[in-house]
């Protein structure tokens, strides 16, 4: 029996080698180990002997088994191991083929620019306010100090609906709404589409968009006006940014100011994009016209305010490096889907 | 304004202070630098030639043969210049010398141009004889006698001959160009900016040398005035006599140049030149054609014609000021003088005429008759009638210093209410707390006496009077304004406000914002297009003619028909934003679009027009079908909360298939019957109330009841979407389907829920039921859908359809409508039985109702 078993094992031993699949292994398990299997049938004649002798045998019979065991799970880890290797082979695939487009819908540049200077006051505690894109002449022009013989109120300026009612060239025009809507202390960033009869060219659109700030309460100051733009400024276009206040006039501030802030391409060295000055001009502001809050109701006396207000297009241009306003309005999805 | 550098010296001491300096800091006290430009640049071997001796040129025709006393020696030169003629003092560009050029009839050359000698036709050229241009002047300051020609210098350098160009002429300069703000008209002069620059840069400025005073006014003048208007504030007249029109001397001419204006003669340019100092217009008539020896300022009468001085010819109205004579009209007052009167070569006696006319009636005549001069212009700005005074005696001062005239003793000066300056009252401690500094009063005076204002008061209070020039100083921020600005704005601290907020976004903002995300999560891009409308886009689009969309908010002074009108809706934008794109071959566009609508008032008490939100999705390309649109529709309303929407095909609106547009309905019946019942509990407690019934209460509450009922709408309409009619988008450009939608947001925005409800995920098993229904073509899925979900209360949880089949195995007008119904109970696992119950019950109510066959189940 012994030599039998010896054979056995040999035989196993010789056929687990010479096996290169798993369906190999599968076959050698059972014609070994199986239920009709060589070892069972060894086990089977041993025939009618003494308790003894079937213990001693059956220890040899099992330690047969196990080792027969132990090779066929070697072998069968060895298999699984190299299948798995030639499985992986031949499910490679080529990574630098492009992706399955999936795509996401982009937000135009003028929205981008609406939500990122909203986005920069509303964390500065300011609510947005709006007003109609058709507003009346008093609310556009009288009430914000513009004198009769303004230019901006002649008709090559201005469209007009009927002689009391234009299209905003301004979000201005929403200021004294504001003022006699909101309860004071306030701060409200208005944002707009406006219109002026400007004829297209690469800088100029009748439809253009603005955004507003006022700020109206007891002791506001020029200096608030200043840290609270120097602030934004440096939101928008990056911390190294510098800004600069000059004088300038609008007829419903007073002091009124330009802003430039440090051209954010050159970082002020002078570049195309400054025109060499290291500056450029992003808004007018200033402290409100006394003039202005009284046409809200307001009592000059207690209250002081600043306003300013800001091109979008014109700083989308500058941000995005866009040569042309009117692509703007063109829509081309070329154009669009490179603002993600 | 333009300010020659040099020019503004003569003003005010600017030593050791360059130009660049100069611009930077007049930037920062408010004069705003449009350019700084260096005049006459790159002259490098010019000189002062006389020409002794000019012979015809032996081989051409068309040129002479100058010989030119340089000082050192006599030089030949060969010109084509038809200007020249022995005796002429002109600028020799000798062999090895740089002008800046352009040559005569050649473009610019960067760095100029290098003048070599050489041989012209045969004959010996040592060099050129130079125009003004090509010593780098602009054709428009060219002196009037060197116009197309040699520039023929002024006889004064008869004395400098063989001396360099630039420094014997003191050529070299810097052309400094200011945005003048509307509020500051004095600074439209150079005695203006010699002020400004004062205050910036603490200098003294000394003003222009003055004619004495005389006493003798209007008396004893040859000349008589009479002011009959009030739209003339001042008007002085002073006559010259024994004039000499003759070519102004080189000081004067380099200044008009420095700053863009050409030289004319001697009286010209003097006047010209006063006007440029003062900012004062000026006018001179030849005394022999002022009939009568009389003016009169008057307005005109209607029918009235008047030809100026260019030749053109007005018609007048009464609100046209006009200088006459005894007789006639002789000059449109502060905008043109009249060809009749004006002064020639031959005049020798004149009469000067320096007044002070009103912005307003000058600004509308010069409008009204398209006439806008350099007078009108400065008029129309608002001049301080004061300067007057200054300006006639600057002008005498000039005649009398270069003999080109006599003046006399006598004048005119009619000045019925003069002005004088108003004093404001101004607070040390309001102007510091305005601007965020902490000036003491003394700094504050310093920087207002600095601007020539004086300052009194005590204490806190500062009484300010401005110069009369400074018309825009009229309240106390004004004074504020200007400590600010000299001061410098860039001292001021930066701070932020100290007053506390809280930021509030309105529901419409966050609800667009959401839309915004939703559209562009689903792959659309957004568009912005203008708000404008016309007829024509109306057409193309497929709106008809009668249709409310055409009813709209006009402009009555549009760009032109692009500009005509305001859009009462939006997908006209969208097509044309689509057909761009198709034309530019992008083979397929996903885009959306918010943009307000605008609609006319209903009534002429309402103030303004109205104005709404749409918002339209537009698609083309391979994958896009109606029903694509559809599904983004059907999330975009579910994503704000807005379910249960009804999809009705309509046939009927032009600019879409009419098999292939739906309107897009909300349910609100219960909305409408939670009404009415609120308003009946409210009619109930009147009617119940103890005491005397307030019948007329009761009956209005009635009647709104009964109104509501009869006229509110079942549906609300949120909205149309479809497949856009061929004839449309071929309009358009575009020959694939294109489809569209476009939605009412502010209707959205009213049955807009954003609260989220959240329930439990459900703990027993789902069994679903597939069904096949053969139904007749023009059965409508939403009707079967409908009928289904009608169980929705009971186990059914939903019914999906996954499938619409046509064809053979169908037959000729059916269709199989296959529908998975997925049923659950929320407390057990239904059995077989259970659901097979509900099934067929449902089964049942389609076959009744729709007379499907169910197939093969």
């Amino acid at each position: 029996m012994k030599e039998k078993l010896e054979n056995i094992l040999s035989e196993a031993k010789s056929a687990i080698e010479s096996a290169s699949t798993m369906e190999n292994i599968k076959n050698i398990k059972i014609s070994f180990l199986g239920k009709k299997g060589e070892i069972n049938s060894i086990s089977k004649s041993l025939g009618k002997v003494s308790p003894e002798e079937k213990k001693a045998a059956f220890t040899v019979i099992n330690e047969v088994r196990g080792q027969i065991e132990t090779l066929i799970e070697n072998k069968s880890s060895e298999l699984y191991q190299k299948e798995r290797e030639l499985t992986f082979k031949k499910e490679t695939i080529d990574v630098t083929e492009p992706g399955k487009k999936v795509k996401i819908g982009v937000k135009h540049p003028v929205t981008l620019v609406i939500e990122e200077i909203t986005g920069i006051f509303k964390s500065m505690g300011y609510t947005i306010y709006e007003g109609p894109d058709i507003d009346t002449v008093w609310n556009t022009f009288d009430a914000l100090n513009s004198p009769e013989t303004h230019p901006a109120r002649d008709m090559t300026d201005t469209f007009y609906v009927d002689e009391n009612t234009v299209l905003r060239p301004h979000t201005s025009s929403a200021e004294v709404r504001a003022e006699h809507e909101l309860e004071l202390p306030y701060k409200i960033v208005i944002p707009g589409r406006c219109y002026r009869c400007d004829t297209p060219d690469a800088t100029h659109s009748h439809t253009f968009h603005q955004v507003e700030m006022m700020v109206i309460g007891e002791d506001i100051k020029m200096s608030d006006l200043k840290g609270t733009l120097d602030y934004m400024a440096k939101q928008l276009f990056g911390p190294d940014t510098k800004t600069n206040f000059r004088p300038h006039h609008f007829p419903f501030t007073e002091p009124s100011a330009e802003m430039d802030v440090s051209c954010f391409n050159c970082g002020g060295s002078g570049c195309n994009v400054c025109k060499g000055s290291g500056w450029i001009e992003i808004l007018g502001c200033g402290m409100t016209h006394p003039n202005v809050h009284k046409a809200g109701g307001i009592d000059t006396s207690k209250y002081t305010g600043f306003a300013v207000g800001m091109g979008v297009e014109r700083i989308a241009m500058l941000k995005y490096g866009i040569e042309d306003i009117r692509l703007l309005y063109e829509n081309d999805m070329r154009f669009i889907e490179q603002f993600k | 304004m333009l300010v020659s550098y040099e020019w503004l010296k003569d003003y005010i001491n600017l030593d050791n202070i360059s130009a660049k300096e100069f611009c930077d800091k007049m930037i920062l006290s408010g004069s705003n630098l449009e350019t700084c430009e260096e005049l006459v640049q790159g002259i490098d071997g010019v000189k002062i030639g006389k020409i002794e001796k000019i012979e015809r040129h032996p081989n051409a025709d068309k040129l002479v043969v100058c010989q030119i006393n340089i000082g050192s020696e006599v030089v030949q030169i060969v010109t084509g210049a038809t200007n020249v003629y022995e005796g002429a003092i002109v600028p020799v560009a000798l062999d090895g010398s740089t002008i800046p050029g352009p040559l005569h009839g050649q473009p610019k050359v960067e760095g100029g141009v290098k003048i070599n000698k050489g041989e012209l036709r045969g004959v010996l050229s040592n060099g050129m004889i130079c125009s003004p241009e090509e010593l780098g002047y602009s054709d428009s300051v060219v002196p009037l006698n060197s116009k197309g020609g040699i520039w023929l210098l002024p006889v004064e350098f008869d004395n400098n001959i063989g001396e360099d160009v630039v420094s014997a002429m003191g050529l070299g300069d810097y052309q400094i160009d200011f945005e003048i703000t509307p509020n500051r008209p004095d600074c439209l002069s150079m005695t203006g900016m010699a002020r400004e620059t004062m205050a910036t840069f603490d200098r003294k400025m000394v003003y222009p040398a003055l004619a004495a005073k005389t006493d003798s006014k209007n008396v004893g003048s040859e000349i008589e005035v009479e002011v009959k208007s009030d739209f003339c504030k001042r008007y002085m007249a002073r006559v010259i006599k024994d004039v000499k029109i003759e070519q102004s001397p080189w000081w004067l001419q380099k200044r008009l140049m420095s700053v863009g204006v050409r030289p004319i003669n001697n009286i010209v340019d003097i006047t010209n030149f006063v006007m440029l100092e003062y900012g004062q217009p000026l006018h001179a008539f030849d005394f022999e054609q002022i009939q009568g020896n009389k003016i009169i300022v008057d307005t005109a009468k209607a029918g009235d014609v008047f030809v100026t001085l260019d030749g053109k010819e007005m018609q007048l109205d009464e609100e046209v000021l006009m200088i006459n004579d005894a007789n006639r009209a002789v000059a449109l007052a502060g905008i043109m003088g009249g060809l009749n009167s004006e002064i020639t070569d031959d005049t020798t006696t004149m009469v000067l005429e320096i007044a002070n006319f009103d912005e307003d009636n000058i600004r509308k005549t010069s409008k009204r008759l398209g006439k806008r001069t350099e007078s009108s212009s400065r008029y129309e700005k608002g001049i301080d009638p004061n300067l007057c005074e200054d300006a006639m005696l600057r002008v005498c001062k000039l005649v009398e210093e270069l003999g080109c005239g006599k003046v006399e003793e006598y004048y005119i000066d009619i000045y019925k209410n003069p002005e004088v300056a108003t004093p404001v009252k101004a607070r040390v401690s309001k102007i510091n707390s305005l601007i965020g500094i902490d000036l003491t009063r003394e700094e504050m005076i310093a920087i207002l006496e600095k601007l020539e204002m004086k300052v009194d008061g005590e204490g806190d209070e500062l009484i300010v009077t401005p110069l009369t020039v400074r018309r825009d100083i009229e309240i106390e921020v004004d004074i504020v304004e200007e400590v600010a600005r000299i001061y410098g704005y860039d001292k001021i601290p930066m701070t932020i406000p100290s007053t506390a907020t809280k930021s509030e976004v309105s529901d419409s903002w966050k609800l667009r914002e959401k839309v915004r995300d939703v559209l562009c999560a689903m792959g659309a891009n957004e568009i912005m297009t203008f708000s404008f409308t016309n007829d024509k886009i109306l057409d193309d689009t497929g709106i008809s003619e009668d249709s409310w969309e055409r009813e709209t908010v006009k402009l009555i002074n549009p760009m032109g028909e692009d500009t005509a009108a305001m859009r009462t809706v939006i997908t006209p934008g969208m097509l044309d934003v689509l057909g761009r794109n198709f034309s530019r071959n992008i083979p397929s566009v996903r885009a959306f679009e918010f943009g307000k609508t605008y609609t006319p008032k209903m009534t002429e008490s309402e103030l303004l027009p109205y104005e709404s939100y749409h918002v339209s999705v537009g698609l083309y390309g391979e994958d896009e079908d109606f029903f694509t649109l559809k599904g983004m529709v059907e999330e975009l309303f579910e994503s704000i909360g807005i379910t249960g929407l009804t999809f009705e095909a309509e046939s009927d609106y032009g600019v879409y298939h009419p098999g292939r547009c739906a309107r897009i309905l909300l349910d609100c019946e219960s909305e409408k019957s939670e009404k009415i019942e609120r308003i009946v509990q409210v009619k109930e407690t009147l009617e119940n109330q103890p005491g005397e019934r307030d019948e007329t209460q009761i009956a209005i509450l009635t009647e709104l009841i009964n109104t509501i009922d009869e006229y509110e709408d079942d549906f609300i309409e949120l909205g149309i979407m479809g497949e856009v009619h061929p004839d449309v988008s071929k309009k358009f450009g575009i020959s694939t389907r294109v489809y569209c939608c476009e939605l009412l947001f502010d209707l959205m925005l009213e049955f807009a829920d954003r609260t989220i409800h959240y329930s439990p995920l459900p703990k027993y098993p789902a069994t679903s039921r597939d069904i096949a229904l053969l139904v007749d073509e023009d059965v409508k899925v939403g009707d079967i859908l409908a009928i289904i979900n009608s169980h929705k209360n009971d186990i059914l949880e939903k019914a999906e359809l996954f499938d619409v089949y046509r064809g053979v195995q169908v037959g000729e007008g059916k269709k199989s409508v296959a529908i998975s119904l997925t049923y659950r109970h929320a407390q057990k696992t239904l059995t077989d039985a259970e659901t097979e119950a509900v099934h067929s019950e449902i089964l049942d109510d389609i076959k009744s109702k729709i007379g499907a066959v169910l197939r093969d189940s």
